[in-house]
């Protein structure tokens, strides 16, 4: 009989540590790799749960190892099946190497592996720079609100289900047979009578019916009419809060001077946003549209790949906007938020238009931000003043009259959480009663 | 057991404790008796799948210090395993005494008894025989080592920072196959561990007081050749080069690293040397384990200690660990180790008790001499891979692999089969597979060959190329950094052909600016 242990009770994730060293040493290229992510995936995806590749970098563990493509090698194999000596094979390219055992390890180097969703996000953030305060309110997904969720034994006593009590203290009064107001007040009645006529016989009886009023007295304090245990309170449980639905638009000019990095600082704009939503509201959806003298509805591929282009009409969005909400988002039904992302070209005598046609979409909306994405040399210029484009001249007139319209610049990533702060701290207290 | 109610040791699959003992002891009667195995007293240990993880990810043992890499593997293992494209090993043994035989809590009864007579009676008779085993580790010390070990990692990153310690780990990890003695028996871990370690220090003082002492002008003679030449050999000589083990000859000699740093890097080094015996004879080792659970779970089987259904279990999952694909199966992966000494292992056993013409031709000590068990106890004890290949690989068993032999030279852009299994093919084969397993031959030969500590301190490596197999040349680079982070100077490494003698390649580290 040998020594038997049973460790199944001790603490597993005894690599834990190990782990977490690994993805100390690996920040760097997941954070890369989180950022071409973000890139590539939909708006909506970023922040589930993704598996991500992890390159060698960084992680390599370098050894000497002999070179697959020198030298002379012998190689046993089995399952030989019409082969003679002599014959010649041809090698494939790139597979021959390893194959053969004759390196030791196995090519584990480029492999997969899942980060979590609050991975995901920390390196989101961090490449936003977020302060640490932040980054936790942004990940709390869910508002709770107490619901009522059937009754308790106990409670606070504001919380007292007085209907529940009563029904359950009139069972036992029934089950243990509480004398009744009625039954006393008949015998009280009896006994008065009795107290009127003298004689020897209604004494006695007398004497009985006190004896009666005694015992259902008694039995009365016995059986209070309210006992603790009938008590019911009204149970309240935290419930995730059932949230409205919410639409938001991301409206982009796409004109020629929209290259790759402005599209880029315009994802990670309307991700952080749609985080930002989705923790707010149940149900969300996006709706993308892109203009240059003409807007179209788009889906999230073609507005930020698509290279088509052409000149520009800002107003052509504002349009575009208000069809789909007319169409599909009744406002008295939809929380409507927007997000505009331009470089600030417009058309000249658009930008009037433009006035006109947002001032309607403003009695629609919840919220609209403007983010125009400028070069980063221009940013120094623009931080101050108020001058700029055309477009950013007449959004500033629309500026002073809607409290829940914003409009910043931003030039590099770093720039948008700032930004973003900016346009929705005060967004819970501004959210105003729809005109 | 009670023979009246059957003599079953187990009838469901569900295990407890009692089957697990009574089942033990079964397979302990044919192990000892039988078979004539000689085992370390065993401790099993249950655990769950997720231990199972964690074992693996430490190098399989059961104490081991912290490190980022046993992290990246475990996240690698727990990928593979989770997308099902690797199954857990439904055993892990330890060499140590005593052998530590972990069983996975998820297993059947029928696998835990294949798994206890795999490994608490193959892996642990081979451990306590093998001579490599004997000769080299320290089955009774490894355990408290390690725990010395690990407390010392944690003692260092507690005083010195997690960084510092890492980043000599890494850099000792990176030339961890260069840091075993494959000739000279290791220093014993033993309780002399304490006196070893003075004597250590005191050895080191010394010659860091013999390098100040040459720093002394040479008296005037001359330089002429021949004198630099003998000041050359004599240096060579007293710091013992060539030296094969760079690890310990960093951990020795280096310049710039601190009594801690030096016992980082022993560790590293004992933590190789106790694992380079497993490396050179896993196919004995998997075999004699593979044989053992097979002969013991027939043995039970005709004894009627288990049922059918527990039999078709065990060998279902028998066939699928001895499995070999042949070489245009997409499942191969090289020879299953598995398979081949399993399949040699029996081939004894069939030579030993009905050999054929052609066996007693190849084999005439063995042939015919009926007494398997004492021939293999005895290639179990006195061979590792290379040398039982070619000792035992016969031409039957060349045929049923179907083997042949490919030769492959990186000029031509076809490889070229040179033998198959046939009568002209059997001696060359099996002398080339064997080859393939010695490790000796197919590590790198890397030496530590000259150094001028009076000079420019350079450490020169050079590489002993074997059949114009070079190194790659991104991995060689980092790992001659690694070297040189160790070493604190500039590190160079020349490849000379084995046999011409020939300069073949020389890199260094200077121009690198780490």
């Amino acid at each position: 009989m040998p020594n038997f242990i049973d460790r199944r009770l001790n603490p597993k994730d005894k690599s834990i540590g190990n782990r977490q060293r690994f993805l100390r040493r690996a920040r760097e290229e997941l954070k890369r790799a989180v950022k071409e992510q973000i890139k590539s995936v939909g708006i909506a995806d970023v922040g589930t749960t993704h598996s991500v590749s992890m390159p060698t970098r960084g992680v390599g563990e370098p050894t000497f190892q002999p070179a697959g493509d020198t030298g002379e090698r012998e190689r046993v194999l089995p399952g030989n099946r019409e082969f003679v000596p002599g014959d010649r094979l041809r090698k494939q390219r790139g597979g021959g190497g390893g194959k053969g055992g004759a390196g030791t390890g196995e090519d584990e180097d480029d492999f997969q592996f899942a980060l979590s969703r609050d991975e995901v996000l920390d390196l989101f953030f961090e490449d936003l720079e977020l302060p640490d305060m932040v980054k936790l309110s942004l990940k709390e997904t869910l508002t709770f609100k107490s619901r009522r969720a059937g009754f308790a034994v106990s409670g606070s006593p504001t919380n007292i289900n007085v209907g529940r009590t009563m029904r359950n203290s009139f069972g036992r009064r029934i089950a243990l047979r509480r004398p009744k107001q009625t039954e006393i007040d008949a015998l009280l009645a009896e006994i008065a009578e009795l107290e009127k006529k003298p004689g020897r016989n209604a004494a006695e009886q007398l004497a009985m019916l006190k004896a009666e009023l005694d015992w259902l007295d008694r039995r009365r304090r016995r059986v209070p009419f309210i006992d603790t245990v009938d008590i019911r309170f009204n149970r309240f449980e935290q419930q995730p809060l059932p949230n409205a639905s919410a639409v938001m638009f991301c409206l982009m000019d796409v004109s020629a001077s929209m290259g790759e990095r402005e599209k880029d600082l315009a994802k990670r704009f309307f991700v952080l946003l749609h985080l930002f939503l989705k923790r707010r509201y149940e149900r969300i959806e996006i709706v993308f549209i892109r203009h240059t003298d003409e807007a179209r509805e788009v889906d999230e591929e073609t507005f930020f790949y698509s290279t088509q282009s052409g000149g520009t009409m800002v107003s052509t969005a504002l349009a575009e906007m208000l069809r789909v909400i007319e169409s599909r988002y009744p406002a008295s039904e939809w929380n409507i938020y927007a997000a505009q992302a331009s470089d600030g070209d417009n058309i000249s005598g658009d930008s009037d238009r433009c006035i006109t046609l947002l001032s309607a979409v403003m009695r629609l909306c919840q919220y609209y931000a403007y983010v125009e994405i400028i070069d980063e040399r221009e940013s120094e210029i623009f931080a101050r003043t108020d001058n700029g484009t055309s477009l950013w001249r007449a959004y500033r007139t629309i500026d002073g009259e809607f409290p829940n319209f914003q409009m910043t610049r931003i030039a590099k990533p770093a720039d948008i959480y700032p930004v973003f702060r900016k346009l929705f701290a005060k967004q819970p207290a501004t959210r105003k009663p729809r005109k | 057991m009670t023979k009246s109610a059957g003599k079953l040791l187990f009838q469901s699959s569900d295990w407890n404790f009692d089957t697990l003992a009574r089942t033990y002891d079964a397979i302990e009667t044919i192990a000892l008796d039988e078979i004539q195995l000689d085992v370390y007293p065993n401790q099993m240990e249950i655990i769950s799948s997720e231990q199972m993880l964690d074992a693996y990810s430490s190098v399989g043992m059961p104490l081991m210090y912290q490190h980022w890499s046993f992290g990246k593997r475990f996240v690698f293992e727990d990928h593979l395993y989770r997308k099902g494209r690797r199954g857990l090993a439904y055993e892990l043994v330890i060499n140590s005494n005593p052998c530590i035989v972990y069983l996975m809590e998820e297993n059947t009864m029928a696998m835990q008894a294949l798994v206890t007579a795999h490994a608490a009676f193959g892996h642990n008779h081979f451990f306590k025989n093998n001579y490599l085993f004997r000769q080299w580790t320290d089955a009774s010390a490894i355990l408290s080592y390690m725990e010395f070990a690990k407390k010392y990692v944690t003692k260092c990153e507690e005083r010195y920072g997690t960084a510092a310690v890492e980043a000599i780990l890494d850099s000792a990890h990176a030339i961890m196959d260069q840091g075993v003695f494959r000739y000279r028996r290791p220093p014993r871990l033993s309780s002399e561990k304490e006196r070893e370690r003075a004597r250590e220090r005191l050895e080191y003082e010394e010659q860091t007081f013999n390098d100040l002492w040459r720093t002394l002008p040479q008296s005037s003679t001359g330089h002429d050749r021949a004198q630099a030449e003998r000041d050359a050999s004599e240096r060579k000589k007293s710091l013992n080069l060539p030296e094969e083990n760079l690890l310990y000859f960093l951990e020795k000699t280096s310049l710039i690293l601190e009594p801690w740093q030096r016992e980082l890097l022993r560790i590293v080094r004992v933590i190789a040397q106790y694992f380079y015996p497993q490396r050179q004879t896993k196919v004995m080792n998997e075999g004699c384990a593979t044989f053992v659970h097979y002969t013991i779970v027939n043995r039970l089987f005709e004894k009627d200690q288990i049922s059918e259904g527990a039999m078709l279990e065990i060998l279902q999952s028998h066939s699928n660990v001895v499995f070999q694909p042949g070489f245009d199966d997409p499942r191969y992966s090289g020879m299953n180790p598995y398979a081949l000494g399993f399949a040699m292992m029996q081939d004894i056993q069939r030579i030993c008790t009905e050999p054929t013409e052609e066996d007693r031709d190849w084999f005439p000590e063995i042939a015919g001499n009926g007494d398997w068990r004492a021939t293999l106890l005895d290639a179990w004890a006195n061979h590792r891979d290379e040398s039982f290949i070619l000792q035992y690989l016969s031409p039957a068993l060349i045929r049923k692999f179907r083997l042949f032999l490919l030769t492959d030279s990186a000029g031509d852009n076809y490889l070229e089969v040179a033998s198959i299994h046939n009568e002209r093919g059997y001696q060359t084969i099996r002398a080339a597979l064997a080859r393939n397993y010695d490790i000796g031959a197919n590590q790198q030969d890397i030496q530590v060959v000259d150094v001028d500590l009076l000079g420019d301190r350079q450490l020169r490596l050079q590489h002993n190329v074997k059949n114009g197999i070079l190194l790659e040349e991104d991995s060689r680079d980092a790992t001659l950094r690694h070297i040189r982070h160790l070493w604190g100077y500039d590190v160079s490494l020349v490849g000379v052909d084995a046999e011409t003698g020939e300069e073949l390649y020389e890199c260094s580290t200077d121009e690198d600016s780490l």
